[in-house]
């Protein structure tokens, strides 16, 4: 059995903060490029090239792409064969997080739902861990800024709603949402499960390279179509009118009861940040 | 696209009657930040009847929690925070001479009306390009609310801070006339 110790993983998860936090991915600086030949309103091509710039000056000179660095979303896949030992694995989670947001001068965003008094560290982080094969660990952090997280939605439809019921539900939520989510918005549809499942596949869904394929061709359909109606909505970059509101829609599904019919929508803002690592 | 309108800080009311909808804006001068938390302590003051910690008439409030500033740099990121957060609150700011709010996303028809009725302007700043906009950042001071962190009221000084023009006193608003023009049927 291969033995890890939780304390690389500290660093690594402290590294990872910190790099998710100010280097845009290569896909979202694509699909910039993609949206500004696409775009017909001279303001919004203005705001996409501003965005460029952004990430661009974020990675030079290591400061945050946004102030939002989010709350610290942590995906752990850890491999069966693998012994963890040094430690506690969850704390060693914290401990990389608490590091990267001091070292790296994050601002920190977690606090008490009631008094709202900060927890000064930015931790508890959310943590999903799923064993997977193998004798690896892989892991992500994601950080997930407020805006667009307060517009996402889970929702139990009916059976009889069908695919169409889906995509009304979607395209209302974005036409609602309107500029609050930081449009350019990448759009993580979850279908299926059952109501927390729901959540976390829309989630999931969010980490697939922009610009991939859906390797189901009928969600692959559905993603298209619904691209082109939110497209149609004419919220543009930043709500300001224009032809790029969001720059993908992604969708996992899994079965569900049969009597349910559950949809989640995670809205991710063009901060699209996410960096992995399998040790 | 024209060339933007430059605005000095504090705003005098016809500096903000010239103002429309879609107006590209490079501010120099004063800022104010503000969010959530220290939109709910003012808001306590006024209705106590107490002072505020700085002289709001004319002035300018960023909805901005800033990330740490890293050794050697004025500021951290910081970027505009979701403005409608603030919208219960912001009515009595801007009846007390408040002039110009910066942020991001729809207010409610009770802000944009106090903002007709006493002539304030709300601007957006663009979301999410925190690296980019803490560059027109000279100089930050606290000035109230330290215990807040990133919450805390920092008094900024600003050269060529761009901003966009989203309600202007007319009562219009760039994103319900920007979403109408480019919205295909």
């Amino acid at each position: 059995m291969r033995e890890i110790d939780v304390r690389l993983i500290i660093e690594k998860v402290k590294e990872l903060c910190i790099q998710a936090n100010t280097e845009l991915g290569e896909d979202v600086l694509q699909a910039f490029d993609h949206a500004i030949e696409k775009e017909e309103s001279p303001l919004a091509i203005e705001i996409l090239k501003e965005l460029k710039e952004n990430a661009r000056i974020a990675r030079e000179e290591r400061v945050p792409i946004c102030q939002d660095t989010g709350v610290a979303v942590i995906f752990l896949e850890i491999g069966q064969d693998v012994r963890l030992v040094g430690g506690d694995l969850k704390e060693a989670i914290f401990e990389g997080v608490r590091k990267g947001y001091r070292e790296g001068y994050l601002r920190k965003s977690m606090c008490h739902p009631f008094t709202r008094a900060n927890t000064g560290d930015n931790t508890p982080a959310i943590l999903h861990t799923e064993i997977v094969p193998g004798d690896k660990v892989k892991v992500m952090v994601a950080p997930k800024g407020g805006g667009s997280e307060n517009m996402s939605r889970v929702v139990m439809l009916t059976p009889s709603d069908g695919i169409e019921g889906i995509k009304r539900y979607v395209v209302q939520r974005v036409k609602e949402s309107g500029s609050n989510p930081c449009p350019p918005t990448i759009i993580g549809i979850g279908i299926g499960g059952n109501f927390e499942q729901a959540a976390l596949l829309a989630k999931k869904s969010l980490l697939r390279p922009l610009g991939s394929r859906n390797p189901d061709p009928e969600l692959d359909g559905l993603e298209s179509e619904l691209l082109e109606e939110i497209n149609r909505l004419g919220i543009g970059p930043q709500g300001l009118g224009g032809r790029t509101t969001s720059l993908a829609v992604h969708i996992l599904m899994m079965p569900c009861h049969i009597a349910s019919f559950p949809l989640a929508i995670n809205i991710q803002c063009h901060a699209h940040r996410h960096k992995e690592i399998i040790i | 696209m024209p060339e933007p309108i430059r605005l000095k800080t504090p705003l005098r009311d016809e500096d903000v009657e010239r103002l429309r909808i879609g107006d590209r804006v490079l501010i120099s001068g004063i800022l104010y930040t503000g969010r959530d938390a220290a939109h709910r302590r003012l808001f306590e003051l006024i209705k106590e009847g107490k002072e505020l910690p700085f002289d709001i008439r004319g002035q300018i409030i960023y909805y901005v929690g800033p990330t740490p500033a890293p050794p050697g740099k004025v500021f951290g990121s910081a970027g505009p925070t979701t403005s409608y957060r603030m919208d219960a609150y912001s009515p009595a700011l801007i009846e007390r001479g408040l002039k110009g709010m910066i942020g991001k996303g729809m207010r409610s028809d009770v802000v944009k009306e106090a903002m007709r009725k006493y002539k304030a302007v709300y601007f957006a700043a663009t979301g999410g390009a925190g690296a980019l906009l803490a560059k027109r950042i000279k100089r930050a001071e606290i000035v109230a609310y330290e215990d807040l962190g990133p919450e805390a009221i920092q008094r900024l000084e600003v050269e060529d801070f761009p901003v966009i023009v989203i309600n202007d006193i007319k009562g219009d608003d760039l994103y319900i006339e920007g979403e109408k023009r480019y919205k295909k049927t």
